[in-house]
């Protein structure tokens, strides 16, 4: 059985005919195509599949797509200018070497975007408690730490 | 031109398309009419299929195709083949049983491979993957590597479940040296296997064109030739040529993807069964049980001193664990990479071991990151660590009088180290570290009620995998060099191919470093291709850190072939003699006069040859070459780690980590700090919280998910204390000795000498989660009463 779900994706209506257990991950990469979302486990332990729900961040391999009925979803794709220029988070990651792999970039971007919101000059600690739902096998989260931190400062508390 | 590229802390190439989601990972790979499979796994650890039924999933919706063992065999599909043959104490061949694709007749661990459903949609062929109906009669297993040679034979060919017994060294003399010894200490532990997770999971993508009868493989592959290679000559018997093995953007690999795996051929060949391209990609329940573990060793290890301190002899017994099949490089892991490791930094002359690998009813076990010299450097830190103790010797002093000075250094057990400076490293991290500092701390750490401890690590590794000639003859069935390729474009702009694969070390951007600083160009004008074989000309891949070693020589000589044929284009333009051209910072000039031509005109000349050396020179500027190093090389470095440990609740903090390492020159910092932060958090993670369990009584993987198996997390670490010193690489162009795998080697052995210094006992088992350390303090204070 299909449902028609419908929103927003990266600030465009989007909608389909999904099945009722097709996870927003699944609905956001296979239908929308948008392969920057990434799926690093099954059991929402990883964190890689980040994106904002209504502003918030939350794991898109926890809910079914047609939870996200109406909802405002910004995936990896809609995190930098229109013109390509890079948000200061994702400039943050740049610059302080906060990535290797790739892999769980994404969905560390994503949680550290919503956690910047409301911790504009974060100490070490708060960052590694903020990433408790996130996991890197590349970097030791030295510099990922170090690019949140660096972030959340250049961002000023707003997205 | 502008300042030095080598050395310089660079910005990433690659990661503009990383932070906007435009990287592209094999599973972000999709072609038209592309079908999905699932494969049925075995849930037995060791059983005997009596039956498959299958004609219940077929009838469900959206199934394409169903394969079984028995397609596989019926179109002469070969088996994995093993890449290095071991020879046993005795002479013979390693036991090397067949290892199918699809499981023929028996399942050897839980997790084995016993059909594949094809499907239009991946939920359809998962749907119908419960639908295969498989008859099993159960047979006992074997989990435990130290219980495996009474257990039930797994493979025919091996009824005591041994692949080999392997010794390296003189036992004799080390025996009689233990026997005139002051003191010997004594260890016996568990190096535990370990799970290697990369975060993106495997995933292949095989595709068959009927048009040009050629095939496809997008594939998360540290190593598309070998993959290429291993597929067509010995699994699949297709022509080289007709196949095509793409690794684009690989999400970490830390040894879990160098190998051939069943699930890469059978959608290759699937492909062509059902004339539609083919993807498969794991989750990551499947990735627990079926890519390939690493570590697992079982070891008594001793070392004999005399009353100074002097290491006289080393004497190690390990019996390793291979798992139920052999993997591509299982057989050299815990004997090539792990014994010839023994002598660490020290002057040890006499050194024994023995391997006795065996298999078991669990995953195949393989390399996963440091690949047999964590291992080693495990025993061989433990050993001083404790001796210092016993002895009442400074841990870092009783190194010191032990410490190879002299080079090139031989060592009882094969290497010959070309240079090193291991005082340098360890004054360093005791000064960076505050080791001056450390009884306040600990005094700071008992006020507040905490136990505090200190450990070192010394380590040294074998990296620059390998001069061809000398792994051949220790049984390496594939050559171990590396090729590149320089492609200059006629407008001056260069694009380098090489045999090296990037999967988050950042070659595109160092390997840019070395190529726009010997060329002199900027920076922007050089790009990097790599992981695909339709490409790039050749190669052997990324493993044990060999990729700046080798793959950035095999560059440095395309370069230098580039230079020399450029010379000659500008010598004929500038109406000079070829022996007055100096090449320097993108110009080449004639000595001592003011002609110049640069770079980019002479690159336009060779491709638009009106004024041309026809006579003596082709045409265009492209240059190839392929580089086997002269030895391996040999990074080390001391790392120090301070824990506390929570009495009450048995948690161990890592309150400090201190690393200085000797990776020879350094191309990009930056990148290279990358490395070791997380090779040491790989390092934690195997002595705190790693370790992977299988149930005994049944085989079945107990620690199968994220929530079962404790990968370190943000709040598990420390902010890292790192710095390096240099004792350039002495055989290779670029001096570099590569930095990949250092962190994991060290770590483990700094963070458990640490560790049991803290709680005052000579061992503790790996991974110390807080449950064990609080079970040991436990019996500790009753003890006490």
């Amino acid at each position: 059985m299909t449902l028609k779900v419908s929103m927003k994706v990266n600030g465009k209506p989007v909608s389909a005919d999904v099945e009722a257990r097709t996870l927003l991950v699944t609905y956001i990469r296979e239908n929308l195509r948008l392969t920057g979302t990434h799926v690093g486990c099954d059991t929402a332990q990883c964190g890689a599949c980040t994106v904002l729900m209504n502003g918030r961040a939350i794991k898109s391999c926890s809910i079914v797509a047609m939870q996200a009925e109406g909802a405002d979803i910004m995936t990896i794709e809609g995190v930098a200018k229109p013109d390509g220029t890079l948000h200061p988070m994702q400039a943050a990651f740049k610059e302080n070497h906060g990535l290797q792999c790739g892999f769980c970039t994404p969905g560390m971007v994503m949680n550290a975007l919503d956690f910047a919101k409301s911790h504009p000059n974060p100490s070490e600690q708060e960052v590694r408690e903020a990433l408790e739902g996130n996991l890197c096998r590349c970097t030791g989260y030295h510099n990922i730490v170090k690019s949140i931190i660096a972030g959340a400062k250049a961002m000023g508390g707003k997205l | 031109m502008n300042a030095p590229l080598i050395g310089a802390r660079v910005q990433r190439k690659e990661d503009y398309r990383f932070l906007t989601g435009a990287g592209q990972y094999t599973d972000d790979v999709t072609m038209p009419n592309q079908a999905y499979a699932a494969f049925v796994r075995s849930p037995h650890a060791h059983a005997v299929i009596k039956k498959i039924s299958i004609d219940k999933a077929l009838k469900a919706p959206g199934v394409v195709k169903i394969f079984v063992g028995q397609d596989l065999a019926d179109a002469k599909v070969g088996g994995l083949p093993c890449g290095w043959l071991i020879t046993d104490v005795k002479g013979q061949p390693m036991k090397e049983p067949p290892h199918p694709c699809l499981a023929q007749g028996k399942v050897r661990y839980v997790g084995d491979h016993v059909a594949v459903v094809i499907a239009e949609t991946l939920d359809q062929a998962q749907d119908a993957a419960e639908l295969v109906k498989v008859d099993y009669e159960e047979l006992s297993a074997v989990t435990d590597a130290a219980k495996a040679r009474k257990a039930k034979p797994i493979h025919d060919i091996a009824p005591d479940n041994t692949c080999y017994v392997w010794a390296l060294g003189d036992k004799a003399a080390v025996d009689a040296a233990f026997s005139k010894a002051n003191h010997v200490t004594k260890l016996e532990f568990v190096n535990n296997r370990l799970i290697p997770n990369a975060i993106e999971p495997r995933s292949a993508l095989g595709s068959f064109s009927r048009a040009d009868d050629a095939y496809t493989l997008y594939v998360a592959s540290q190593n598309p030739h070998v993959e290429r290679l291993l597929m067509t000559a010995f699994v699949l018997g297709l022509p080289e040529h007709k196949v095509r093995v793409v690794a684009p953007d690989v999400g970490g690999g830390f040894g879990s993807k160098i190998y051939l795996y069943a699930e890469d051929v059978v959608v290759t060949w699937a492909s062509k069964q059902i004339n539609r391209p083919v993807k498969w990609t794991s989750d990551r329940s499947e990735a627990f049980l079926s890519d390939a573990h690493g570590r697992d060793h079982v070891t008594i290890a001793e070392l004999a001193l005399d009353k100074d301190g002097k290491f006289l002899a080393m004497r190690v017994k390990t019996t390793a664990n291979m798992g139920a099949y052999l993997s591509t490089f299982a057989s050299c892991i815990p004997t090539i990479l792990y014994a010839t490791l023994l002598a660490g930094q020290y002057t040890t002359p006499l050194i024994h071991c023995e391997v006795t690998a065996v298999f078991t009813n669990t995953t195949p076990v393989d390399a996963y990151r440091g690949a047999g010299r964590p291992e080693a450097t495990y025993v061989v830190e433990r050993l001083v660590e404790t001796a210092a103790r016993e002895m009442k010797i400074d841990p870092a002093e009783l190194r010191r009088r032990n410490f190879i000075r002299n080079f090139p250094y031989q060592t009882p057990v094969a290497l010959q180290y070309d240079t090193g400076n291991y005082d340098a490293t360890l004054d360093a991290v005791l000064k960076l570290g505050d080791v001056s500092g450390y009884s306040k701390r600990k005094e700071d750490s008992s006020k507040r009620g905490k136990l505090r401890g200190i450990g070192y690590a010394a380590y040294i590794e074998a990296c620059g995998i390998a001069p061809s000639a000398v792994a051949g003859s220790l049984g390496a069935r594939a050559g171990l060099f590396e090729a590149g390729e320089v492609r200059v474009h006629p407008t001056g702009t260069v694009t380098v191919f090489t045999g090296s694969h990037s999967h988050g070390q950042g070659h595109e951007t160092t390997f840019a470093q070395v190529v726009a600083d010997r060329l002199g160009l900027p920076i922007d004008n050089v790009s990097i291709v790599h992981g695909d074989t339709s490409k790039v000309l050749f190669g052997m891949g990324t493993y044990g850190s060999r990729s700046i070693a080798v793959g950035g020589t095999a560059i440095v000589k395309a370069l230098d072939k580039i230079i020399a044929k450029g010379k000659k284009i500008a010598a004929h333009l500038l109406e000079a003699s070829e022996a007055d051209v100096e090449y320097d910072k993108g110009e080449f000039r004639v000595a001592g006069t003011d002609k110049k031509k640069m770079f980019g005109e002479v690159a336009f000349a060779a491709y638009v040859p009106h004024n041309y050396p026809h006579d003596k020179l082709e045409p265009g500027l492209n240059e190839n070459a392929f580089y086997d190093p002269a030895n391996f090389t040999f990074p080390a470095g001391t790392y120090v780690c301070e824990v506390e440990v929570d009495r009450d609740t048995g948690a161990v903090t890592i309150d400090r980590f201190t690393a200085v390492d000797d990776f020879g020159k350094i191309i990009n910092p930056m990148i290279v700090e990358g490395q070791v932060h997380g090779g040491i958090t790989q390092g934690i993670g195997q002595a705190l919280t790693e370790g992977c369990r299988y149930d005994a009584s049944n085989g079945q993987l107990v620690t199968g998910s994220f929530m079962d198996y404790c990968m370190p997390r943000a709040g598990d670490v420390p902010m890292f204390k790192i710095d390096t010193r240099e004792t350039p690489c002495t055989h290779n162009p670029l001096g570099v000795k590569g930095c990949g795998e250092a962190g994991a080697i060290g770590a483990p052995a700094a963070v458990m000498n640490a560790l049991t210094d803290a709680l005052g006992v000579k061992d503790i088992a790996m991974p110390a989660t807080p449950q064990t350390v609080w079970k040991h303090l436990q019996e500790k204070s009753h003890a006490r009463v």
